[in-house]
């Protein structure tokens, strides 16, 4: 037996505990075990991958009882990778997290912070439905406290939507549930596979409805339109770290409609195979030209990068929509390279606005800043890498996607909208930062030609260096994706095959049958 | 030879490389930054060199790496002809480009990030012309737009410099995006990304249907690079930058890269009559239009600019005759013109930099204060006109000739003529070049006195210069290159061609000297056309582009705040349609099954709480704008749903639902303390139609999927049975659903208190956000208008929780403790005791109450946490997994004997999160009650019972001695 399966999940949720009874009062305490915590979880994130390399799926029956009548975690590649950019992403986040002092700025953020970290990993790893549910709950539940975290005016409001929103997709998620276990009886994913491919002929419609719900649930995580309403506001005006940190949210999203729709309702699925037709790729698409489009229309740093997330979901929905084991490669590498993206722009946007005091983050000219070329830098990389420009790993991941989709009958419909929202990306990334970067004012000294050789006009920021780390370090990570494309497509290809053989899930969870 | 072949990715990354250190160098000073870009460039040049004796004995030179090999995507290189030409102009101009900058750039100016900001467009453009893969072409293609949006926005105070970055960025780009479409399609019909495979199969490649669109969209891409009709119009725009960006990127190496692409998918694109009259066509439009604007352009640097556009469209449509003699002159005229423009340039760059000004009308008579200056200029200008001796009449000679046999849909007449004209008004500007800035006498008000500039500045185009005269006067020099080159771009035999000056009394002679003769003529009539060409209306691709951004950005700007309006209700009923559509769209594709159960019979009281569940449901519906209504309402809809857990046998749901409601409206009661009273009038009566029918659309939806599910039955065997089955044995209990709670599923509950214990968390670190920002002082200014309770802590209350304390403890440790076996569990034993408390505080007021006990709710929380993770954690021990219960029956005198499972320990967990959270809830909210002015008593209840009995004795008998009085 593998404990180690579980440890993503015991190891934040003890921590947080500890957190909050030992040192609530120590904020110097909680950052060292927060901190501590969060590279324990890459470490067991990577055995927990190099494990699935294997091709074994790994079984965890909790409490010792049998799948399908308890609850079960799996470890498959899929499982693991997410966990692996959890845990990567999650100690970029909290460096950046604790070299801004955005942690102490309100109570509680790393307790919130390591629960929210046991509801992802939770979600990723659990093989039952109901289990996923509350999971689901248990990251929306934390994600609720850690964007509203800070206050003011403005996040609450955002955070009330957020807040809302999410109810109406969690009752929904209970809706979901409760359909499909009237119908099939029972809730363990593989079991549920099972019974859905022996469903009688003529008893389907109410199976169907379950499906539909479920996948409209993980659409609002995915923020596909029209469901993406929660996501500007709430992303716009989350603090930087937890911004950052909501681009594993999306994902988690996205996993979960990979996941269910290749076990349990498979493209070759009888009854439910039809569901995912033509309008989920029609919403993805939608869903792409409105993010790329509110990219271009952002009057704010913060809104223009909320709406990059938008475009890039869009773009990842696109590939999970067509169901080829091509096209769930190609998904899984733009997955990896949008969490990276996301989080990067989130915490540039971060540093812009910490040092253009009252203009913050919006998109007009304004004095430079401290450490200007740095930013703008900085910027020029987050945007190349979301706009989806070489040399980052956005290019290959849409490379990879417009090969995948040859295939599929509407190839030319995906790629003008692909390649048309790209333009309207760079334009919109080019427009915001020559004016935040190049157009500024000097009320100082007005001879205007100020580069990053000549002594800051504005008072000194000084750059904490913590936060330029973790900058750095995702603006590397994007690099090292483009640079070992190879051998991350290797894994997923065996992913993605994975995924599409769901027997092999179903017999490693339910036993030879 | 492969061992040569591995210097192509060395050449190919050694500009990346390099520029690295300029911007780390500049601080050593400005020299040691400008050696630091040149070092590799010219170690770049030395492997080069290395590798041109090779290619220029016919062999390709090649380089494999595997990248992405799944896609097809690898680090191939190769070298042929036409990659050696492009390479050497590169290199040989970005060197001759970084001296030249050294002396361009003022000390304001950022040294190092032009030198960075250069080589990365360098190494960009050699991996161009290097691949041997397109989609690592494409990379290096996309990567010059971003490096030439850097370079060309290099001065960011200028709003020319930032509108032309950016305008060049999306015309460039918008022609990468086009061209990413038709490489795909173009390996899509090979079966292969590699250069060297698709070069091989021009048959297959001409005979797909998908043949024209692919020719399309790479021509696109082609054209906007190289600023072909109709998307020329970046270019000149291009030009604010510093001049030795234009030098560089706009006449010898960017603009060409459209150009090496078509020479280099010459092979198996060419030779159609698409090609023809699309590449063809283009590029002499092109070629007159912009040469006739060159004409009229009073900037020094526009006028160079059209040119560019021009003589790109000149080599464009030899390019696009599809023969390979026309191919051997676009070569040449490809070496040509980067020698004489990029010359050009530089003297412009001179210029302007002496005498600080570009306008042709502010200049004249430069020749006697810049002599120097001057020759480089004119020998350049008289090459770009074609005049003989130069290397610029060589292959305009070629191209007329070819211009001459070429026919145009049935018109013999029209390409020649057209060409003639171009070359005329290309005559015309080069001539003006000459003596609108350098002629005529000198001028006493140039902005700067002009002199010549240091060697430094004029080393780079004097040498260019010399190549222009050495080329124009013996051109066997160049053959062997331009042989090598054009055999690599018509990828087989050359026809005969021999380069030389004289080729006797040709038709293109005579076009020659008709262009030479009318182009002076033009230029002597040009101050009576210059006002006419101004005065003329013409579009403006600028404004045009503008407007188009524009209003791009407007619209976009207002389609997202329309649509994101930030209107929650808006947003769910979005939402509510959509499910709604999406739920019918599945039910209907689907078959439903016959109902398999009776409905039940409809008993009178089941039939009345009904009634009361639908008339309060209605009630909150109507009245919803009284808070405090609505509350009590919904406390009797809670009320209900317990009923009917009872009704239909499920006790401990309906402990679970009624402690839950209890300690959910108090707290919610207690939160509207804070909030206003009445909802106020938001919605229109129309924004309430909607609401009300996609609501009630909503209602009957959820209602008509709960009938369908009620009347039928599990398709299949439900798991149930099993829990039902091994509850005892296996679980050590017979209350099953608490068994399910605790051990089956106990993990679902871990998470669940988890949920719970957060949501505590965050009341907290939230009530605690509002109290220290505008929240916390809207509420101590005491505008909170709320009428205090006569008697806040009565007597009655008081005494009535002392008493129920003991009691309610004990009825919690009861459920707790049956919790196995009966209706109950922690769970609903943490709420008992949760509710047990809340009656203390809310008898004697929170901090009296909290003053009396020691234990911080924070720390409950975690250790209800702890408590439920190490139990489960225990089990690894035992070698079982996470939260595997075990049970034993143990006797301790004099009790009898019971059983101990470890799920109690569990519940333990379950139970200490509760009670936590509810009171670490409760504590939030009194702390903003605190905040609003809330005293805090010191005594148990307001008044002590004893003093106040007195109290009252001394008023009566006060008011008595009054009433005597």
């Amino acid at each position: 037996m593998n404990h180690w399966i579980i440890a993503p999940v015991v190891l934040p949720a003890l921590m947080a505990a500890v957190i909050v009874l030992a040192m609530r009062h120590h904020q110097g305490l909680q950052r060292i075990f927060s901190l501590g915590a969060c590279f324990a979880l890459v470490a067991i994130a990577i055995g927990l991958f190099v494990e699935s390399a294997s091709g074994r799926i790994g079984v965890y029956e909790l409490g010792n009882w049998p799948a399908p009548f308890g609850i079960v975690l799996v470890l498959d590649r899929l499982s693991a990778l997410m966990v692996l950019i959890t845990s990567v992403l999650a100690l970029v986040v909290v460096l950046y997290a604790i070299g801004s002092d955005w942690d102490a700025r309100g109570h509680h953020f790393h307790a919130l912070f390591q629960f929210q970290l046991m509801g992802i990993c939770g979600a990723f790893l659990t093989g039952d439905a109901f289990n996923l549910f509350v999971f689901f709950e248990v990251l929306l539940i934390a994600s609720y406290g850690l964007m509203i975290h800070g206050g003011g005016g403005r996040r609450f409001r955002a955070g009330l939507q957020y807040v809302l929103y999410n109810l109406l997709g969690s009752t929904l998620f209970l809706f979901a549930l409760g359909t499909l276990y009237a119908v099939t009886g029972t809730l363990n994913m593989a079991d549920l596979a099972v019974r859905v491919a022996e469903l009688p002929a003529n008893d389907t419609a109410l199976l169907r409805v379950g499906a539909m719900l479920l996948l409209l649930v993980f659409a609002i995580k995915a923020a596909l339109l029209p469901l993406h309403f929660w996501l500007p506001e709430t992303y716009a005006e989350a603090p930087a770290p937890v911004a950052a940190l909501f681009a594993i949210m999306t994902k988690v999203g996205a996993y979960a409609i990979l996941r269910m729709y290749t076990l349990v309702f498979g493209p070759d699925a009888a009854v439910t195979g039809e569901l995912t037709g033509p309008w989920f790729l029609a919403a993805a698409l939608v869903t792409l030209g409105v993010g790329m489009i509110g990219v271009l229309g952002a009057s704010k740093l913060g809104r223009l990068a909320a709406f990059s997330a938008i475009g890039s979901m869009g773009t990842l929905l696109i590939a999970i929509s067509v169901f080829t084991p091509e096209t769930t490669q190609a998904a899984l590498y733009y997955m990896i390279h949008s969490t990276i993206a996301g989080a990067m722009m989130f915490l540039v946007v971060d540093l812009v606005r910490e040092r253009r005091g009252a203009v913050g983050d919006a998109l007009v000219p304004a004095p430079a800043m401290a450490q200007h070329g740095l930013l703008a830098a900085l910027f020029f990389g987050a945007a190349i890498a979301s706009a989806g420009m070489p040399p980052l790993s956005g290019f290959i991941g849409k490379l990879l996607i417009l090969d995948a989709v040859r295939g599929s009958e509407h190839v030319w419909l995906i790629w003008s909208v692909i390649l048309a929202t790209t333009l309207v990306a760079v334009l919109g990334f080019a427009q915001a930062g020559s004016k935040v970067f190049w157009k500024t004012t000097n009320p100082e000294e007005p001879s205007a030609a100020a580069g990053e050789d000549d002594p800051a006009p504005t008072p000194a920021v000084t750059m904490p260096r913590l936060p330029l780390v973790a900058t750095g370090a995702l603006l590397a990570a994007s690099v090292l994706l483009s640079v070992f494309a190879g051998p991350v497509n290797g894994f997923l290809s065996a992913t993605a095959d994975q995924l599409y053989n769901s027997e092999i899930y179903v017999s490693g969870v339910l036993g030879a049958r | 030879m492969e061992s040569i072949g591995t210097f192509l990715p060395l050449i190919a990354m050694m500009p990346f490389v390099g520029a690295l250190f300029p911007g780390l160098m500049i601080q050593a000073g400005r020299n040691v930054c400008a050696m630091t870009a040149a070092v590799p460039t010219i170690l770049a040049i030395i492997m080069l060199t290395i590798c041109a004796p090779a290619v220029l004995d016919g062999e390709v030179l090649q380089f494999s790496l595997p990248w992405l090999p799944s896609l097809g995507l690898n680090v191939n290189f190769f070298l042929d002809g036409l990659g050696l030409l492009f390479a050497g102009l590169i290199l040989g101009i970005g060197i001759l480009i970084i001296l030249y900058a050294r002396f361009y750039l003022s000390r304001q100016d950022p040294m190092g990030q032009f030198y960075t900001y250069l080589l990365l467009f360098q190494g960009a453009m050699v991996g161009i012309v290097l691949s041997d893969n397109i989609l690592l072409l494409l990379i290096f293609w996309e990567l010059t737009s971003l490096s030439s949006f850097l370079l060309i926005g290099y001065w960011k105070h200028l709003p020319e410099g930032r509108q032309g970055a950016r305008m060049a960025l999306t015309v460039t780009g918008m022609g990468g995006l086009a061209m990413i479409a038709g490489m795909l399609i173009l390996g899509n019909i090979v079966g292969s990304y590699d250069l060297t495979v698709i070069l091989e199969n021009k048959d297959a490649i001409q005979a797909s249907p998908l043949y024209l669109p692919a020719l399309l969209l790479i021509l696109v891409g082609c054209f906007a690079k190289s600023a072909q009709f109709p998307f020329h119009f970046w270019l000149p725009h291009a030009m604010a930058a510093p001049t030795p960006v234009s030098a560089y990127l706009h006449s010898a190496t960017m603009v060409k890269a459209g150009l090496f692409l078509m020479a280099r998918m010459w092979p198996v694109l060419a030779g159609t009559p698409e090609w023809f009259y699309i590449v063809a066509t283009t590029g002499l439009i092109t070629m007159v239009l912009g040469a006739v604007i060159a004409l009229f352009k009073d900037d020094l640097k526009a006028l160079l600019a059209f040119s560019t556009v021009s003589h790109l469209g000149l080599i464009t449509m030899l390019l696009g005759f599809g023969t390979p003699l026309a191919a051997v002159a676009a070569v040449f005229h490809i070496i040509n013109h980067a020698t004489f423009k990029a010359a050009l340039f530089m003297t412009a760059g001179i210029v302007d930099h002496e005498a600080h000004t570009r306008d042709i009308k502010r200049l004249g008579g430069l020749r006697h204060l810049m002599p120097i200056t001057f020759l480089i200029a004119m020998l350049a200008a008289l090459s770009m006109a074609g005049i003989p001796l130069l290397n610029g009449f060589l292959s305009k000679e070629m191209m007329l000739e070819e211009a001459a046999h070429t026919v145009w849909a049935g018109s013999p007449w029209l390409v020649p003529a057209l060409a003639t004209l171009g070359a005329l008004f290309s005559v015309a500007y080069s001539f003006r070049y000459i003596v609108h800035v350098f002629l005529g006498d000198v001028r006493q008000d140039y902005p700067s006195k002009p002199h010549d500039p240091d060697f430094g500045m004029w080393a780079a185009p004097g040498f260019l210069v010399l190549l222009v005269v050495l080329i124009g006067v013996l051109p066997a020099v160049a053959e062997p290159l331009v042989r090598t080159t054009a055999g690599a771009v018509v990828g087989g035999e050359l026809p005969y061609f021999s380069l030389k000056i004289w080729h006797g009394l040709t038709p293109a002679l005579f076009m020659s000297a008709i262009a030479v003769a009318g182009g002076a003529l033009v230029l002597s009539i040009h101050s009576v056309l210059a006002p006419r060409w101004d005065a003329a209306p013409r579009p403006e691709a600028k404004q045009i582009f503008d407007a188009i951004a524009r209003t791009a950005t407007v619209f976009s700007r207002w389609l997202t705040d329309m649509l994101h309006n930030g209107s929650l209700s808006r947003f769910a009923a979005i939402f509510a349609v959509a499910v709604i559509a999406a739920g019918l769209f599945a039910w209907t594709g689907g078959e439903a099954g016959p109902p398999v159960r009776e409905p039940l019979e409809i008993a009178a009281v089941p039939a009345i709480a009904w009634a009361l569940l639908v008339l309060c449901s209605l009630g909150m519906l109507v009245f919803h704008r009284n808070r405090l209504l609505v509350l009590i309402l919904m406390g009797v809809v809670g009320l209900i749903v317990s009923l009917a857990f009872i009704y239909f046998s499920a006790p401990d749901l309906a402990l679970t639902q009624i402690s839950v409601e209890v300690v959910t409206i108090i707290l919610l009661l207690l939160a509207l303390n804070f909030l206003p009273k009445v909802s106020p009038k938001e919605s229109s009566p129309g924004r309430r139609l909607r609401d009300g029918v996609v609501a009630g659309a909503g209602g009957l939806a959820v209602a008509g999927l709960t009938y369908a599910i009620l009347l039928g039955d599990f398709a299949q065997e439900s798991i149930s049975a099993f829990h039902l089955e091994n509850s005892y044995s296996g679980g050590g209990g017979t209350n099953v659903v608490n068994v399910i709670l605790v051990d089956f599923r106990g993990y679902d509950t871990f998470g669940e208190i988890i949920v719970l214990g957060i949501a505590a968390l965050v009341i907290y670190a939230l009530s605690q956000s509002v109290l220290g920002g505008a929240g916390g002082r809207w509420l101590a200014s005491g505008e909170l208008d709320s009428k205090k309770a006569g008697d806040r802590h009565p007597l009655m209350m008081v005494i009535a929780s002392r008493v129920m304390m003991p009691i309610a403890l004990m009825a919690g440790v009861y459920i707790f403790l049956r919790g196995h076996n009966e209706p109950g569990g922690g769970f609903i034993a943490g709420l008992v005791v949760a509710i047990a408390l809340v009656m203390q505080y809310m008898a004697s007021g929170f901090a009296w109450a909290v003053a009396r006990q020691r234990v911080p709710y924070h720390t409950t929380i975690a250790l209800g946490v702890m408590a439920a993770c190490f139990t489960g954690v225990g089990a690894w021990f035992a070698g079982r997994p996470f939260l595997t219960s075990d049970f034993g029956y143990v006797t301790i005198p004099p009790l009898e004997k019971f059983e101990l499972a470890t799920a109690m320990a569990f519940d333990i967990g379950v139970f200490l999160c509760v009670i936590g959270a509810v009171m670490l809830a409760l504590d939030s909210l009194s702390s903003m009650a605190r905040r609003a002015g809330e005293t805090v008593n010191q005594l148990p209840m307001d008044i002590d019972p004893a003093r106040r009995s007195v109290a009252n004795a001394t008023d009566k008998m006060a008011v008595a001695a009054g009433k005597e009085a």
